[in-house]
Order: structure tokens, then sequence, then C-alpha cells
């Protein structure tokens, strides 16, 4: 997994609230056994038509948001299944971190395991980060996961929370499976007390 | 004497392998539930790291996704990219080594009904798999949640898996329910009274003497949608109802073994004053026969009600209702019960199990199917399918013009061939109503399987309880 330290980059807006999984990857492309190229195909049926041309109007069809490298999203952002195909898709695009008032709890957990930093903000914070990113290409929005602050282009420096554990994963870029490994003697141990207790599972 | 615990926080004590000093802990897994769609990529991370599957004998591998659901399956699947999704499941489950139940297998069917149908799923356990609806094993009072790929791996890698604690959230549904009104239209009700967002950070625990008063079938369709509303889980007490079900069944305790696990399920449950962050209440009596109406599982309104206007609503909703109403093309105003229909699904994790199969026949005996609606039940497993042909719902379906298929996730979200056309209403008693979810541009309203049964024969949005 890629290191997340800061990142600087062009915001899209979607202001749309409950973009959900089916939106963000529809079905079509879950049959993949491959984790890599499903960008081409992030938001498919809002940005194609059933014809598979661009849709002008949609946000990362436009010239300024071509290059997006963050989202400012509607509330409850990536609710639905648990594909991981999701944030495959938004990282396969160049999209690096998601801003919004709250996201669904699976695609919050996928976000990490994959390198994107999903950041939860008050509403009027993310109400002014739309706002910025509106604004088009020109604009920068800067977010620091050592210094856990989302700055906006005026300079306006938000801070946000995050969970230590995946914060430390996030900037050391670490495999979470051999950290747990290495704990395999607490796993151990749990299993054989279990057993006695609960012999039947 | 400790402090009074919930069923949450009991299960979670059980099952804490680790805690480290930031909080972070360790939760060992009892039960890995693998399916084909999931599950390819965490097997690959296996092979590239040289690591193995832990617990091979806790894991249990289905085909239920991509699976044809025709009767010339035996065939093949013509689908390259599907079949080459299912052959890779059925490599993977034999060169790891853990239970398998390949697409001809008669106990094939979705993960989530047959789980609980082999006896895999018992209370008091934890159960996983890379798929949101894992939820409906709460149904025993197991803590049961979706994760993504990556923590498939991480799971089949340790049995573990890395978690924060949620917080607590009660649901009662006190008193009984009214006529016609069925499990469905309890978890429908709950999501359009709390929005999608409402158990964010939760694990819902669904109690009350309706919630007492459903099988086990209804309790597992309440729990499926928890999801829906937001939660990591939902949960229900297991009793004397759970304990009916799952005795005898191929995988659960035996003997002693039966007696010492009893003795312990007995304890699960929510201690007298024990804390919930957050508490719902809903009046059994106050819930209706619902249908969705927009694109989000929270757009829920009484069979009985119109389509609503987005000006109603506040905030980021009024956009989200405008763009839900062109979507599904519906005018404000539009009695529900004047929407025309052109097809309906009966199945999935929510409602494909044989008391579903059940609530719908009885509606459609010795009706027909309206001319021209597109009408097909899909049974939860095979053996579903084979106790629905033994009871002869089969053949009351099937006179009544359905189509009786074989078992998987089918038009739920149509990663087979069972898609809906562009405009092409459906109704429905699959779990989401997204954009695109039955096939691009196509329009779902969920439902209950007594109510899409009624749309079914009358060709528009019905109440059940008025079908004579």
């Amino acid at each position: 997994m890629d290191k997340f330290e800061t990142l600087t980059g062009i915001a899209a807006p979607m202001p749309l609230m409950n973009i959900d999984t089916d939106m963000i990857i529809p079905k079509q492309f879950l049959k993949t056994i491959k984790r890599s190229g499903l960008g081409v195909n992030l938001f498919d049926e809002m940005r194609y038509d059933a014809d598979g041309n661009e849709n002008p109007d949609f946000v990362l069809n436009q010239p300024a948001y071509r290059d997006a490298q963050i989202i400012v999203a509607g509330d409850n952002f990536g609710c639905g299944s648990s594909r991981e195909h999701a944030p495959w898709a938004l990282l396969d695009f160049g999209v690096r971190c998601v801003i919004s008032t709250s996201f669904a709890d699976i695609f919050y957990n996928n976000c990490f395991k994959n390198g994107i930093l999903p950041i939860v903000l008050p509403k009027e914070q993310v109400d002014a980060l739309m706002e910025d990113a509106e604004k088009g290409a020109n604009v920068r929005i800067t977010v620091d996961l050592e210094a856990q602050t989302v700055t906006a282009s005026d300079g306006t420096a938000y801070p946000f929370e995050v969970d230590a554990f995946k914060r430390r994963c996030l900037l050391e870029g670490l495999d979470d499976i051999g950290l747990t490994m290495e704990k395999a003697a607490s796993i151990d141990a749990f299993e054989e007390t279990a057993a006695q207790a609960r012999p039947w599972v | 004497m400790s402090a009074p615990k919930t069923l949450y926080d009991k299960i979670w004590d059980a099952h804490l392998a680790h805690q480290a000093e930031d909080g972070t802990c360790l939760l060992y897994i009892d039960r890995h539930l693998v399916h084909e769609v999931t599950s390819p990529q965490a097997f690959e991370g296996l092979r590239m790291t040289g690591r193995t599957v832990r617990a091979p004998d806790k894991t249990i591998a289905v085909p239920d996704h991509n699976v044809p659901t025709t009767w010339d399956r035996e065939d093949g699947i013509d689908n390259e990219e599907s079949r080459i999704q299912v052959e890779a499941l059925d490599k993977n489950a034999r060169e790891f080594g853990v239970h398998y139940y390949p697409v001809n297998d008669i106990r094939q069917g979705i993960v989530h009904i047959i789980g609980p149908e082999q006896g895999w799923t018992l209370p008091g356990m934890t159960i996983v798999c890379g798929d949101s609806h894992t939820a409906t094993h709460g149904a025993f009072g197991a803590l049961a949640h979706g994760i993504g790929t990556s923590e498939v791996e991480h799971v089949l890698a340790t049995q573990t898996l890395i978690q924060k604690k949620s917080k607590n959230m009660k649901v009662e549904i006190t008193g009984k329910l009214r006529p016609g009104v069925t499990a469905k239209d309890i978890t429908l009700s709950v999501i359009g009274e709390t929005g999608t967002a409402g158990g964010t950070g939760y694990v819902i625990e669904y109690c009350g003497e309706a919630i007492r008063d459903l099988s086990m079938e209804g309790r597992m369709t309440v729990c499926n949608m928890a999801i829906e509303g937001g939660a990591r889980a939902g949960l229900i007490a297991p009793d004397e109802t759970t304990f009916e079900y799952v005795k005898g069944r191929p995988h659960a305790p035996k003997g002693a073994q039966w007696e010492a696990a009893l003795a312990w399920w007995k304890t699960l449950y929510s201690d007298d004053d024990a804390h919930f962050d957050k508490v719902i209440t809903i009046k059994g009596e106050d819930i209706a026969p619902v249908v969705t109406w927009g694109t989000s599982p929270e757009d829920v309104l009484p069979i009985t009600g119109v389509v609503p206007d987005p000006a109603e609503f506040d905030g980021g909703k009024v956009d989200a209702a405008k763009r839900s109403l062109a979507y599904m093309g519906l005018t404000p105003g539009t009695r529900l019960q004047d929407v025309d229909v052109d097809a309906v699904f009966i199945g999935s994790c929510t409602n494909g199990r044989i008391e579903d199969l059940r609530a719908a026949a009885e509606v459609v005996k010795g009706k027909k199917v309206k001319d021209g609606i597109m009408a097909m039940v899909v049974p939860g497993s095979g053996l579903v399918r084979l106790q629905a042909e033994e009871e002869g719902l089969a053949d009351i379906f099937k006179e009544a013009g359905f189509d009786w298929r074989l078992a998987g996730c089918s038009m739920c979200l149509g990663m087979n061939p069972d898609q809906l056309g562009p405009e092409v209403r459906c109704a429905s008693t699959s779990n989401r109503n997204f954009e695109g979810r039955q096939g691009r541009g196509s329009r779902t309203h969920l439902m209950s399987p007594a109510m899409a049964a009624a749309a079914a024969v009358t060709g528009k949005l019905t109440d059940v309880r008025e079908l004579n």
C-alpha cells in the first residue's frame, strides 16, 4: 500500500447525499479477479450514457476536474455494499482523499486498506470546502495527515480526527496482516481458551 | 457484581483476542463465509505473500452472486467473467481446503441463507463475510457483519479482525403487528425512521414483543437490512425460537455439546440497566405495509401514501429526492397504489427463505400474474427450493405464471443474467433500491413478499390487505 502523508490537489465537488457503492462502481465491474483497472469505470452510470459516451455534465468529465485527487461529497458517502472495488476504482482514477460529513462504515474501513484517506468534518466545514472545490482547477486543497488538517485555498485550516492506528498504517504504508501476525501468540492463546469454553464452535 | 452488559458487549468480550494500548482490538472470528465476488483478490494476496488460511474448518465458501438461476445452469456459465470468478472460487476453496458448496450441490444457495440452514450460524458467534448483508446472521444473537476484500484476506490469514468497538443502539418494536404487516415492513419502517446513516457507528439490538413474536426467518429479514440503516450489525437475543431452529442442523452441536452450548446461549441477552447510547421505540401497531418510492432504502412510505414532494424535505434531501423522483419516473402527489409495475422479483438474502415463499404463495394461490408482467421467484437455496416444491408452493407459483428458478442472488443485484432494462419498474423483495441496482436505469420498489405477490396479480403497487 502507498503511504499517505500530504496531498495537494484538485477537489471535485459531489454534493449529492447518499452516494452509494453501486454508483461508485456498478455491479458489472465486480466480476474482475484483479484490484486494478477499475478507474475508467468509476461512477460509470453517472459518467457515461448507455452508449458509453461521456456525460458532459458529470463533474469528473469537466476539464477542471479530470485530474481531481480529492472528492468533497454529500452526507453518507459510500453507503451500500462491502465491495472494495469502490475504493479500488477511486484509487485507480487517482482519488486519494474523500471529504464528507459521514461515511458508511465498511467503505470507510476499506479506504484505509488502500491508501485512501476518508475525512469526516462538520457540515459547515464540508460546505465551505464544497464551495472552494466548485471554483475549479485553479483551486488546490491540501491535506496533511501528519498534522491532521485540511487547508482550503484561502489558507483556512480545518483539523480532523482519525483513529491513531489507521493513521499510522497510512502514514507508513503498513501491511496490517503482517502486524496482526506478530500477535500470533495472543491468537493461539485465545484459540486454546475458547476451544475449552466453547468446544462446539 | 460486574457492570451490566448489552448482548453486543457480551459477544465482544468473549471474542477479544488482543487489545493494544491505543484501544485497537483483535476480534476472533468464529465463522468466515466466502463468496466468489469479494474473495479472489484475497486468496491471491495469500498466494503472493506465502500465507495460508489459518482456520479452514471455520471457513465456508459458496458461489451465489454470479450463478445463473435458469434450469440449464449445469451446462455452465455463458458470461466469461462470471465463469472465471466462479472457477476461481472453486480452485481457491479446494486448494486452501475450506468447506465448499459448489454450484450444482443441492445445498448451494445465497451465503446468508445457507449459513443458518446448515447450522454454521450459531448464537454468540462472531461471523464475517465479504458482503454487507452478513448482518442477517445477527438474528441468532451472533455478531455478524460485512467486510471488504482486504479484511477477507486478513481473516483468512489470521482468523481475526482489527476492530474498534461500536456504540450500542436499541430498537424496540413494542406490542403486536397488525394483520398484513411483516418483518420486512418492520425493518423498512425502522430505516424510514432513522435514515440510512442513522445507525452509523452502532450495533443495533432489535427487541420488543413484535420482534420476539417473529420466526427465525422474519428475524433474519429484520437483521439483514441493519446495514441499510448504516449499522455495523443487527442483533436479536437468542430464545426458544432460535434454539428450536438451530437444533438438529448439520453443523449444530449435538449431545453433551448441545447442552453446554445451550447453557451459554441462555446467558446471551442484554442485562437490565445495560447502557444503550441510542434508543428508538416504535409501536408495532403503528407499522403499516410499506413500499419504497425513491432510490434510497430510507425512502419508505405506507402503501396508502402518495409520492412525496421534494419540497417537504430539508437540506441535501431536497435535491436527492428530486433526483430520485426523476430517476423513478414518479410525480409528487401520485397515489402509490396507482403506480404500475412491469416486473416482480421474489427472492434474495432478505426474503428468499421458505416462510417468504409461503407468504407470497398464499397471496397468489388461485390467481394469475397480470398479463405483461415478468414475475420470478428465486429460492434462497437449493434446499429452500426443494422444500417449496414438496409443499406445493412451486406449483402455485408456476400455475399463476411466475418463473420458478434455481437458487442464487439473482435480480437483487443482477450480476448474473437476471437483470432489468431501463425504466422497467419492479416490485422487489430485495434490499436495495439504488440507481441501477437491478439493471441500468431500472426502477426498484422494495417491499415484503406478500406485497410483491399482490403487485404481480394486479400489475401495480398494491395494499395486500385489500386484495381479495
